[in-house]
């Protein structure tokens, strides 16, 4: 089979099966996997700008929030319907990381990384300021009434998991897209070595905005669904847990493989949700697993199933 | 209280924060100036100092004086050792790559956070200082023609947090002095100009490395411990404490100790009187994307010259 | 003779230090120029503010009659100079093909098949194509070079500035690169800093000398050779 038939196969058949599972699995689980496809779809997004171009960003939480306020916001003050209140949430996303990008990328290495940080955590005080809008910490409840897409009631276990794997199918085909076309090849090539790719007459700068943008704007997404399907918005999601959350997750997937932020995420999810019935400090486990990842396995469970097994994995 | 004696005192307890900051910042801004990575844990190495400050003087008797001062200098050192064995078993294996240091230095924050949580528990926890006397500050004003002296109502530091500012002095005098006139001092400034050639003339880059971390970790701890007896001990006061270090750090210049030392001022004495005037969110908000900006558009920082 | 590329007083000084003085220099359409020079007397800074990586502390660099010293260094790239890097910087975990499609995708677009007949036509040119699906940081070092100036070929540049090519190379490369070089003539103009006498000789039309960051002397390669301010300049008594 050529290696393109094995690419589309690959991705096609972890669809299916996601959609096989929402058949048989028990309700617990059925939850948690809807649950994880949106977070992977978060992860999706993260992973382009550091599994492809090599920007580590630590403050993806701010793009995250600005989807799911954008959507809640405009459905609670503004009245909005759940499709045209998920297009403002993905256009504030989108608004917010090109702003957020042509600053930030004006540094780059450790600088890039706390800049994002700083941006990020000035967009969590921004949520809790303005609490007479946003409730703050407390955060807001969107009723069941409120969370009806085109007659499809999204509170609704199975639908809401269904919508969560259009989602995750949407995201997962994007970004497969994005990284086998010329686009995504630039990104690669300044991840690789960024003057040479200058050199080679490409405008750097547009390209790692470009770069932002798409996963901000994807992140955004995920970010706005997630408050959709699961009818809440709160500042917790703005903090900088939610910013090492997906570089975790990516860490542990593999950078730079399409696959790999799903299977992070849901590796990670298991992980903490197994570990909270313990104890409640299962941020340790996160802590224990960055540690263990940058020192033995940098290029997670993809990068290694790249190297040993199917080296066309993209 | 007049506007003036009021100013006086927002400056007073913005000295008390200034002195705790540059004690904290200056060992992020060693660690970054001699080792080029970023410690993001060096918050959680704070809350450590202030949670071990608890321990002690609840274990040890003899008063709170005694107490206290077994607290000065035991937990600096267990923090200081805890950072030497993270940096040996971790940041030595990353051979202090500045990206992967950074994932794993969030990797110990929220493992120190989190067994912090585990065995000293969520409860904020007080220390009693070991002295605390009120001292009455005197104002001058021009009235009936002549400079008087009188006593404003609530015009007041305790002793104790003079204290803290006097140590803070002093201990930055001493790092000062250790960077500048010591033999180690000398080898951490060969480490830090160029590690390879360093390496090159015997010197032992990576004990250096280690001693750094640890020194930077220790100066962390000491700055939680001296705030404890003001603020309580709690497993998630690093967070913050973070922040305004990075601020300062970043304002002062990467790297450059006396730059992290004026900002560490500034920013005490501007969080003081800013809250005064502002809400303290609002406040936040705005120093967190003043500084942002900094880095973005000087990156040597407000007070750093042109040079890398 | 129209110039293809010319500078106008371009100096450069790091920290007090001039490591390139008031060089006026010119290049004429379809030429092989070789600049050469003891180490140090300022080639590789010279070539750097012509590609931009390196901006000038005064003077104005011209390319086709246009004056490019504002421009960005990929837009003058775009603009048809390549630039082969003197230590080989590839996309050293990327294939041969995806180094070299990148240089070409740039000028053809997303069209794949264009792409993929100009990757298979450079790597040709450099005595690559049977190693196309091999990972660049795996190649020896002077097959990186190769690769470098196989690079520089699929962007099909007006100009291609050569930083020191036959370094690493094997003698019978070093004469497959001579060939390689004189076919790209006339349409491309090349600009070649090279420390092998004999690559000079044979290949340059005209030599350009550099010493203590200003030219020194220039000429055919046997007026050069011949000429007594540079034998001094390369023995250390000038």
């Amino acid at each position: 089979m050529s290696e393109n038939g094995k690419i589309i196969l690959l991705h096609t058949g972890l669809i299916a099966l996601l959609l096989a599972l929402n058949f048989i699995l028990p309700a617990y689980h059925h939850g948690n996997i809807a649950r994880v496809m949106v977070l992977a779809s978060y992860a999706i997004g993260y992973n382009i700008l550091l599994g492809y171009t090599g920007l580590l960003s630590l403050g993806h939480a701010l793009f995250f929030a600005a989807g799911m306020y954008g959507m809640g916001l405009s459905i609670r003050h503004l009245g909005f319907s759940p499709a045209p209140a998920l297009m403002m949430g993905i256009a504030a996303g989108a608004l917010v990381s090109v702003a957020i990008g042509a600053l930030a990328l004006r540094t780059s290495g450790v600088a890039f990384m706390i800049v994002t940080l700083m941006f990020a955590q000035a967009g969590y005080l921004t949520i809790l300021l303005f609490g007479k809008w946003t409730r703050g910490d407390e955060g807001f409840v969107i009723q069941q009434a409120e969370r009806i897409l085109w007659g499809i009631d999204l509170s609704d276990a199975n639908n809401r998991y269904l919508a969560a794997l259009v989602l995750f199918a949407l995201c997962l085909f994007a970004a497969l897209w994005l990284v086998r076309h010329p686009v995504g090849r630039v990104f690669v090539a300044i991840r690789e070595n960024e003057e040479r790719a200058q050199l080679l007459g490409y405008n750097v700068f547009l390209y790692k905005l470009a770069a932002v943008v798409a996963s901000g704007t994807i992140s955004a997404a995920a970010g706005a669904s997630y408050g959709l399907l699961f009818g809440y918005a709160g500042a917790t999601f703005a903090t900088v847990q939610y910013s090492i959350f997906p570089l975790l997750w990516v860490l542990l997937g593999g950078m730079g493989t399409v696959i790999g932020p799903f299977l992070g995420a849901v590796f990670m999810f298991y992980l903490i949700d197994l570990s909270s019935g313990i104890t409640n400090a299962y941020m340790l486990i996160a802590g224990v697993a960055l540690v263990l990842l940058t020192l033995f396995a940098p290029q997670g469970i993809g990068g290694e199933f790249r190297r040993r097994v199917w080296g066309w994995l993209p | 209280m007049d506007f003036g004696p009021y100013l006086m005192l927002a400056t007073l307890e913005g000295a008390v924060l200034a002195a705790v900051l540059a004690l904290m910042a200056s060992g992020l801004s060693l660690v970054f100036g001699v080792m080029r990575v970023v410690n993001v844990a060096h918050g959680e190495l704070y809350m450590l100092g202030a949670v071990f400050a608890w321990w002690v003087t609840s274990f040890v008797g003899g008063g709170p004086a005694v107490a206290f001062v077994a607290a000065l200098i035991i937990a600096p050192l267990i923090v200081g050792a805890l950072a030497v064995l993270a940096d040996i078993t971790i940041l030595k294996r990353l051979e202090y790559d500045p990206e992967r240091t950074i994932v794993a230095t969030i990797g110990l924050l929220y493992i120190m956070q989190q067994v912090t949580l585990m065995t000293y528990g969520a409860d904020a926890r007080p220390v009693v200082p070991p002295f605390n006397t009120r001292l009455a500050i005197p104002w001058l004003e021009w009235a009936d023609g002549g400079l008087q002296v009188f006593w404003p109502w609530g015009l007041s530091i305790t002793s104790y947090k003079l204290f803290v500012i006097v140590a803070a002095v002093v201990v930055l005098l001493g790092i000062r002095l250790m960077m500048t006139r010591s033999r180690i001092g000398l080898l951490m400034r060969a480490s830090q100009l160029d590690s390879e050639t360093a390496q090159a003339f015997g010197i032992p880059v990576e004990r250096i490395y280690a001693l750094v971390f640890g020194i930077g970790a220790a100066l962390a701890a000491l700055a939680g411990v001296l705030i404890v007896p003001i603020q309580q001990a709690h497993y998630l006061m690093g967070g913050d404490a973070l922040l305004l270090s990075f601020i300062v750090v970043i304002i002062g210049g990467l790297g450059s100790l006396g730059g992290t030392i004026v900002a560490a001022l500034l920013i005490g004495l501007s969080d003081g009187i800013i809250s005064v005037f502002f809400s303290p969110t609002l406040a936040k908000i705005i120093a967190t994307i003043l500084v942002a900006l900094v880095l973005v558009f000087r990156p040597q920082g407000l007070f750093g010259g042109r040079a890398r | 003779m129209t110039m293809i590329l010319s500078t106008r007083g371009l100096s450069r000084d790091f920290g007090g230090l001039q490591a390139v003085r008031e060089v006026d220099f010119e290049l004429p359409t379809g030429e092989i120029r070789a600049l050469i020079g003891p180490n140090g007397a300022g080639k590789t800074t010279f070539v750097s503010m012509l590609i931009g990586r390196i901006p000038p502390s005064s003077g104005s660099v011209h390319f086709c009659g246009q004056d490019i010293s504002a421009l960005a260094a990929h837009k003058r790239v775009a603009a048809g100079i390549a630039y082969t890097f003197q230590i080989t910087s590839v996309f050293s975990r990327l294939s041969l093909t995806e180094n070299v499609a990148l240089a070409a995708r740039r000028r053809l677009g997303h069209d794949k098949a264009a792409v993929q007949a100009e990757v298979l036509a450079a790597l040709t040119r450099v005595g690559l194509a049977d190693r196309i699906d091999q990972i660049a940081g795996d190649l020896s070092y002077g097959h990186q070079r190769l690769l470098e100036i196989a690079m520089g070929l699929a962007q099909q540049p007006r100009l291609l500035i050569l930083d020191e090519p036959t370094q690493g190379l094997a003698e019978n490369e070093i004469a497959q690169f001579k060939d390689l070089i004189r076919s790209l003539l006339p349409e491309t103009t090349i600009l070649l800093i090279e420390h092998n006498m004999s690559v000079v000789m044979e290949l340059a039309d005209q030599v350009t000398v550099l010493n203590f960051g200003q030219i020194l002397a220039e000429g055919t390669p046997a007026e050069i050779h011949q000429n007594a301010d540079v034998q001094a300049a390369y023995l250390g008594t000038g």
